[in-house]
């Protein structure tokens, strides 16, 4: 090759001028003065979905005594008029357990197998369309849903069990909330649900005094959650303005009265052989701190939720059904 | 004038320039100490930094648009940046010259003739910018994860079948690559969900010669050579030192080695002047004018064959070809050279998909640990303003702008306290530092130049004004390490720590508690006087009349009685013996009165003066973690704390 024809070094002109214009050009279109924000902001929920159903003038709360779960769950479900009064057919369920630990149903540090199972049983009978188990457990999530037999028990009676996986948090702010402020909750099962059913086990709590069907909601709660400990109560009040459930249960056949929330020896546990279930998760926990022997002054977070108008503290003016 | 001689007062110019940048990059109220130089413009001109941090950013900083320039100039003249500007290069050329001095002309021609080796530099770029880019991916893998897998495996069919069957060379291509792209999306999107594979991170301040040249002087040059720079403290010497060192030597075995084989930006440059205006070359009509001699050889400095098939990229217009040729047959102008020319990078496609995979695997590989997750390092306190990890990774360059400029050089270069990838990124050491990272200093996120480092107004870092509700910015929280803190193990006074802290009111509190000491609390009066008692005292050597020790008797601990004087066995009290019931044979015990240091996390900034100041040098009783930080919610300490307050 010698020399250069006109039409060669146009060629090449244009190109070296493309590459020169477009990093001049490209430059300019992503010149940026402002420096970057510390940390980028994200765009969080402003709550979850409202799963309560009060409008309905219905008994609000039953008590069952006795020891055999699964009747219990049949008797105070038929006392507040039957599990279709929360559930529809067709509806999407979501069942917030308590599995929290890694620990056989012995222990009763979660929620207990058979109560599982009687619900998820129930509200397939009412023709829900699909019946998710979850929670976001403290120890490995799958071996929690294993050892303590709530994920077994809930795919019998026709359930799935969906575990707290990172795509399934999203970041929520609480309104009004001083906690609850950009914070991964497991909205992921919540998001298209039509009820919200908890089932919790009555535990003494060394923190917060005792372990019920709000403190439950902990469970919701990603990231370093437990930063929350440092104020407990307020934590826990603010959960119970976020969720608001259709239904929760309190089971009290074997309830942990020390060494909580994870016990680990049966002489922690006694037989108070009761089972609370209600739409009010206040007055629900208020009846089981009296089955705990807990005075209400020991338990500030359950007299903030009632101030914040989120249930009724003195349950007994709510008719609990009893259900013996 | 001969046109080298102009280049060299160019080189000589910039080299200047950058020495000049890196003195005055400090702060404090002598003349050449003023603000405002614009001490980063080298790096700003290196249109390395720009590429990069638009590739892990999306965004332009401030002064990197001068990269742009370089860029378009380079597109149009050739890499003049590394013949006439870099400093590295003109440090390198220095050396090159004055090794070949005592060199035969047949070893200086061979020392400078190109070599197969020269195209390294061009797959660490890619390498380098892959490691850039890769998750400029993470839209497209995710819209295909949703999507599933079937237009993946749709578009790898079409592909498969376009390579196979195509009957042009356009078409082949693109089929092959739709197939390999589609492979890799499936692989990512819907087999490999998760986006681990995708991690990107700016490591090109490794290689890039201006970040180098620029550490080099600020944190071994500088603090060597400068006047009055020995008490500067800088760790890391040997090796920040030791690259400046290892590329020199190297120029001398092969000119210019590091431009040649290593420097990504040179490729760059390289890579753009493919089209240029102008170029090096022969101007002899038909080649007939050159006598062989090889002159032109002796001094290239780009060992780009000037002579022969010029290397277009190779050159970096040092212009010793045209000087050196007797015939003056060489020059620079628009045709390409008489004999021809090889104008691109002289690398394949095969080696360079070999670099980018190898640039999008490394970090992963790195991050397998999750450093920016829950494997984060506690011991790493980053500057005040540092953005987040991960996005603090994306932009720092590793050019020690803060270092240099950090009036107390508690900045320090990392070395492996940051990770591999954070080799040379900023951190703070308390021990090496005059003192920890000052209250009202906001030098260093000024200086940065590619806001790694935020700039931060005063009012921001100190909470004041607007910034009031967000309080002041927190690099990490102090932590009284009570096994090892005085008052709190040995029963000695001291809080310094407490004395020390810059916060108001003070972020350090103490509680006064009066305790026994140990050898000295069971003793026994032999003898009350009216302002004094003997008792048989072991011996000690704790100063029991400075004003913190007490004596205390039968009355107990609340009666006690500051020890005002002692006298072998004999001590002064600075009150009637009596009131502590010290009477002849009663027991006795000397007490000490101690402050214990508490930390309010609530206030605790974590600048760290209290461990500077900490009288245990080894390892201070208080030391500062990152917990806390403001960069990083994940790293908060606190429940609700430092977010706005609530509306209600």
């Amino acid at each position: 090759m010698t020399g250069l024809n006109r039409r060669e070094f146009i060629h090449r002109s244009v190109k070296a001028g493309l590459v020169s214009a477009s990093a001049l050009g490209v430059g300019w279109w992503l010149h940026d003065t402002d420096p970057p924000a510390l940390e980028p902001s994200t765009e969080a929920l402003g709550g979850i979905p409202d799963f309560s159903k009060t409008s309905d003038g219905g008994p609000a709360m039953a008590i069952a005594r006795g020891t055999d779960r699964v009747a219990m769950v049949r008797r105070t479900l038929g006392a507040l008029g039957g599990i279709n009064r929360f559930v529809r057919p067709g509806d999407r369920v979501v069942i917030k357990v308590n599995a929290a630990f890694a620990s056989p149903p012995a222990i009763s540090a979660t929620s207990h197998p058979d109560l599982v199972e009687t619900v998820v049983m129930a509200c397939i009978e009412a023709g829900a369309a699909d019946v998710v188990v979850t929670d976001n457990p403290i120890n490995d999530p799958a071996s929690c849903f294993r050892l303590t037999g709530i994920g077994s028990a809930a795919e019998a009676a026709g359930g799935r069990v969906v575990l707290p996986t990172a795509d399934r948090f999203a970041e929520v702010t609480l309104a009004g909330a001083r906690l609850i402020r950009d914070w991964p909750v497991l909205v992921g099962p919540l998001a298209k649900a039509d009820c919200l059913i908890g089932v919790a086990p009555l535990k003494d709590h060394h923190r917060s005094g005792a372990s019920m069907t709000i403190k439950n909601w902990y469970g919701l709660l990603g990231g370093r959650r437990n930063v929350f400990h440092q104020d407990i109560h307020t934590i826990i009040a603010e959960l119970a303005a976020l969720v608001r459930p259709t239904l929760v249960m309190l089971d009290a056949v074997t309830a942990m009265m020390h060494n909580g929330p994870t016990g680990g020896s049966i002489s922690d546990l006694a037989d108070t052989n009761t089972l609370v279930a209600g739409i009010d998760p206040v007055a629900v926990d208020a009846a089981g701190a009296e089955i705990l022997g807990r005075r209400l002054d020991q338990l500030p977070h359950l007299q903030q939720a009632a101030d914040a108008g989120l249930g009724i503290l003195d349950y007994r003016t709510l008719n609990p059904l009893d259900v013996p | 004038m001969r046109l080298v001689i102009v280049r060299r007062i160019c080189q000589a110019f910039f080299l200047l320039l950058l020495i000049w940048s890196c003195l005055v990059t400090t702060v404090g109220d002598r003349w050449f100490e003023l603000r405002g130089w614009p001490v980063s413009w080298l790096l700003e001109l290196d249109p390395l930094v720009g590429l990069a941090t638009v590739l892990t950013t999306g965004s332009l900083y401030k002064g990197l648009l001068w990269g742009a320039a370089t860029l378009a100039a380079t597109a149009l003249t050739g890499r003049f940046f590394c013949g006439w500007l870099c400093p590295l290069g003109t440090l390198q050329q220095m050396v090159g010259r004055w090794a070949d001095r005592r060199r035969s002309r047949r070893a200086r021609a061979a020392g400078r003739q190109s070599h197969p080796g020269q195209r390294i530099k061009y797959l660490l770029l890619i390498g380098l910018l892959t490691m850039a880019a890769v998750e400029l991916a993470r839209p497209l893998v995710a819209l295909l994860a949703g999507g599933g897998w079937i237009p993946i495996g749709a578009a790898i069919l079409a592909g498969l079948v376009m390579g196979r069957w195509g009957n042009r060379s356009w078409t082949v291509s693109a089929g092959w690559t739709m197939a390999v792209a589609g492979g890799i999306a499936l692989v990512l999107g819907v087999m490999l969900p998760g986006h681990r594979l995708l991690a990107a991170g700016l490591q090109t301040g490794l290689l890039d010669p201006i970040p180098l040249v620029y550490r080099s002087v600020s944190l071994v040059v500088l603090p060597l050579l400068a006047p009055g720079a020995g008490t500067i403290v800088v760790g890391g010497g040997l090796l920040t030192g030791g690259v400046l060192l290892l590329v020199l030597a190297l120029s001398a075995w092969r000119p210019r080695f590091y431009c040649r084989y290593v420097c990504p930006l040179g490729a760059l440059l390289g890579i753009a002047a493919r089209w240029s205006l102008w170029r090096m070359g022969r101007r002899d009509t038909d080649g007939e004018a050159c006598t062989g001699c090889g002159r032109c050889n002796h001094h290239c400095e780009g060992a780009c064959d000037p002579a022969d098939r010029i290397r277009w990229a190779e050159c970096v217009l040092c212009y010793n070809c045209r000087d050196d040729c007797p015939e003056r047959i060489l020059g620079y102008a628009t045709p390409p050279s008489t004999t021809g020319e090889i104008a691109g990078p002289d690398v394949d496609r095969r080696k360079v998909i070999a670099a980018a995979a190898s640039g999008a695997i490394l970090l992963p590989l790195a991050r397998l640990g999750d450093p920016l997750g829950v494997g984060w390092r506690p011991d790493l306190v980053r500057p005040p303003g540092a953005l987040t990890e991960s996005e603090f990774l994306n932009r720092c360059i590793k050019c020690g702008q803060c270092m240099r400029v950090c009036p107390t050089h508690v900045i320090q270069p990392a070395m492996l306290e940051a990770g591999v990838e954070g080799l040379w990124t900023p951190r703070l050491d308390f021990r090496l530092g005059t003192s920890g990272c000052q209250h009202n200093c906001i030098a260093c996120g000024h200086v940065c130049p590619t806001a790694a480092i935020r700039p931060l107004a005063l009012d921001e870092r100190m909470g004041l004004g607007p910034f009031t509700d967000t309080g002041p910015v927190r690099i990490g929280t102090a932590f009284v390490d009570r096994g090892r803190c005085l008052p709190w193990s040995m029963g000695i006074p001291c809080i310094v720590c407490q004395e020390n802290c810059p916060v108001s009111p003070k972020a350090i509190t103490t509680r006064t508690v009066l305790e026994p000491v140990a050898g000295l609390d069971r003793l026994m009066v032999t003898r009350v006087r009216s302002r004094s008692i003997d008792l048989h005292l072991p011996p000690t050597r704790r100063p029991l009349a400075g004003g913190d020790y007490f004596l205390v008797g039968p009355a107990g601990p609340k009666n006690a009685l500051r020890i005002a004087g002692r006298q072998a066995d004999r001590i002064e009290l600075a009150g009637d013996p009596a009131l502590a019931a010290l009477r002849q044979e009663a027991p006795a015990a000397v007490h000490v009165r101690l402050q214990q240091p508490f930390v309010d996390p609530h206030r605790c900034i974590g600048c760290g003066v209290c461990q500077h100041e900490c009288p245990l040098r080894g390892r201070a009783a208080i030391r500062v973690t990152s917990e806390n930080e403001t960069r990083s919610r994940a790293h908060a300490l606190l429940a609700g704390a430092g977010l706005p307050p609530t509306k209600e």
